[in-house]
Order: structure tokens, then C-alpha cells, then sequence
């Protein structure tokens, strides 16, 4: 069962996700309007443990469970795309309430009208996909 | 038994979440939730529309068992894991809420004014939904990912791309929040 290893990440996620109140529409709001740490918290201190491991692995030369060295891929140099595309994903975040992790995650706890949000999202990506070429990136 | 079902603090958390990432990295794979997106849409066979889509999906396989574990933990998390949902929010926060109308606020993950059925069965509801969810997946494509691959793992590997795209996401965040969901409800 080689999958195995990534249900159980994704369960391990879905749980954290949830006991943080990071799945919160409420907390996202919140956190936009300046009102509370938590969030910031939260989103900090994952990337400064982040930046730990990564350095760790890669000073380390820790290879991943296929035997290469830990890498994360370099992102592509722009401004343009990073920016646009990131602030049109701002708009929905805060209006929909929930990034893509956690509309999955709020499936499982009840809130079947995130399936919409879902959808939506997936349709989203198809009319990227069909009008990349024509966007500056 | 108790400090499980209180809600965590963002300092057990945040770090928890970093675990996931290097996780999947150590599994030789990425953390990025929207890439699923793209999945589906090549699944149902969107290949045939764009070239954007014609990825082999069964190499995606991996992400999407994350996404199913990731609903089985929100299911575990709420159901067996939570004491009844009451979510401290700052009292402005409330208060501006109420302006809004809203009412239980905390009182579920979601609130009911965008997410109970009636809502949804609106006019305004579903466009909320719709648009919401829209954006969320065209910016994501456009930005090449969404939180998990650009704020956390982004950012955790020094990559100035995601610093960007971060500050992205905050300038529709709060144009969303300050100017936006006011004239909405």
C-alpha cells in the first residue's frame, strides 16, 4: 500500500488544520482585519520551522525515501503572475472563506456546501488553463 | 484528554504544519493543495481543451489520496477530537460581524449566513460560493499555487516568487475584507 504513507499525512493535515481554527472563515477574517495573532502565528512559525528543516536537509545532504538529495523546486522568476494571480486568489480566500486546503477539510466535517466551492474552484483552474497564453505572466 | 479537545495554539500548530510539508518533500513529492484542482480538470478530461492539461493524473495519484486523508482528519478532528465549536474572536471582530448581521458568530467552523443551505439556495449565497471558489482557482493557477505551496513552502525555502505571491494574496485579502464584504452584507 504505497499510498498509505500519504493518507495518513493528509489525515495528519486535515486534523491539524482543524484544531487550529485555521479552516475558519472567522479566522480568516478576523486575521485580515489586523484582529488577532493567531493567525500570523500560526502561518510564522510554520515557515520558520520551515526554513529549519530545509536548511537542515539541505546542509545535511538528508535524501528523500527515493535516495536524492532534499530540494524544493526553485520557483520561476516573475512579478507579474505572483502578484496578479495572488491577488485575485486573496479576493477569493477572504470572500469563499477557505483556501484549497481546507475545503477539503471542511467536507469532512459537515459543511457539504464547500462542494460548491470545490467546483467552483476546479472550473477556475480549467478557464486558466484555456486562457494562460493570453495573460501576462 | 482535555488539551486535545480545546482548540491548539498557533505554536503547536504552525510547526506541525511544517512537518507536513518536509513530510511530503521527504516523500520525494511537494505540499500543494491546488495542484489537485488541476488534476480534476485533466481527469475530466480537460486535456482536450488546453495543453495545460494533459498531464498523465495517475502521477498526481499521491496528492489526492493527501486530499482524501485530509477529509478523513476533518471529519476525525470535528467529530471525535473537538469540544462543541466556540472560536475566541476578538470582540471587534464580533462586533463587526454583527454590523454585518451575522449571528452565532464561532459557533460553527463556517457561518451559516454563507454556508447553510438557505444561504446557499440564494441568489447571493451561490454567487458568494461561486465566485468565491472561482477566484480561488484561477488565482491559485495564475500565482502557480495557493498556501501551502507558496506561503509555507515557498517561504520555508527562501523563494522570493512566493514572498510575492504571499504579498498577493494579502492585498486581495484585504481589499476583499475592507472594501468588498461591506457592501455585501
Amino acid at each position: 500500500m504505497k499510498y498509505l504513507k500519504f493518507i495518513l499525512t493528509g489525515i495528519f493535515f486535515g486534523i491539524v488544520l482543524v484544531k487550529s481554527e485555521a479552516v475558519s472563515w472567522y479566522r480568516i477574517f478576523e486575521m485580515f482585519r489586523f484582529e488577532s495573532f493567531h493567525m500570523y502565528g500560526i502561518i510564522g512559525s510554520a515557515v520558520i520551522t520551515g526554513i529549519i528543516l530545509v536548511q537542515i536537509a539541505k546542509r545535511k545532504k538528508i535524501k528523500n525515501i527515493e535516495g536524492v538529495p532534499i530540494h524544493p523546486t526553485p520557483k520561476d522568476k516573475s512579478i507579474t503572475r505572483y502578484l496578479l494571480g495572488g491577488l485575485l486568489f486573496g479576493l477569493g480566500w477572504a470572500l469563499a472563506g477557505a483556501c484549497p486546503g481546507p475545503m477539503y477539510i471542511l467536507v469532512g466535517t459537515g459543511a457539504f456546501s464547500m462542494l460548491i466551492v470545490i467546483i467552483a474552484a476546479t472550473l477556475g483552474t480549467f478557464v486558466y488553463g484555456l486562457i494562460k497564453n493570453k495573460l501576462p505572466h | 484528554m482535555d488539551l486535545i479537545l480545546q482548540p491548539w495554539p498557533w505554536y503547536i500548530t504552525g510547526p506541525l504544519l511544517a512537518i507536513v510539508m518536509f513530510l511530503l518533500i521527504y516523500f520525494g513529492k511537494t505540499f500543494g493543495m491546488s495542484s489537485n484542482l488541476r488534476t480534476f480538470c485533466a481527469m475530466a478530461g480537460a486535456g482536450k481543451k488546453s495543453d495545460f492539461f494533459k498531464i498523465d493524473y495517475k502521477t498526481q495519484k499521491w496528492n489526492l489520496m493527501v486530499v482524501f486523508g485530509a477529509v478523513i482528519g476533518g471529519f476525525i478532528a470535528h467529530f471525535f477530537l473537538s469540544n462543541e465549536t466556540n472560536i475566541q474572536l476578538n470582540p471587534h471582530t464580533i462586533e463587526k460581524l454583527q454590523s454585518f448581521g451575522f449571528e452565532n458568530i464561532g459557533k460553527a467552523l463556517v457561518p451559516p449566513e454563507i454556508y447553510n443551505w438557505d444561504a446557499v439556495f440564494s441568489i447571493k449565497g451561490i454567487l458568494i460560493l461561486v465566485i468565491g471558489g472561482f477566484l480561488v482557482g484561477f488565482g491559485t493557477r495564475y500565482a502557480g499555487g495557493c498556501t501551502s505551496g507558496h506561503a509555507i513552502t515557498g517561504l520555508s525555502n527562501l523563494q522570493i516568487p512566493s514572498l510575492i505571491a504571499v504579498i498577493g494574496f494579502f492585498i486581495g485579502g484585504l481589499i476583499m475584507t475592507h472594501f468588498i464584504l461591506p457592501l455585501i452584507f
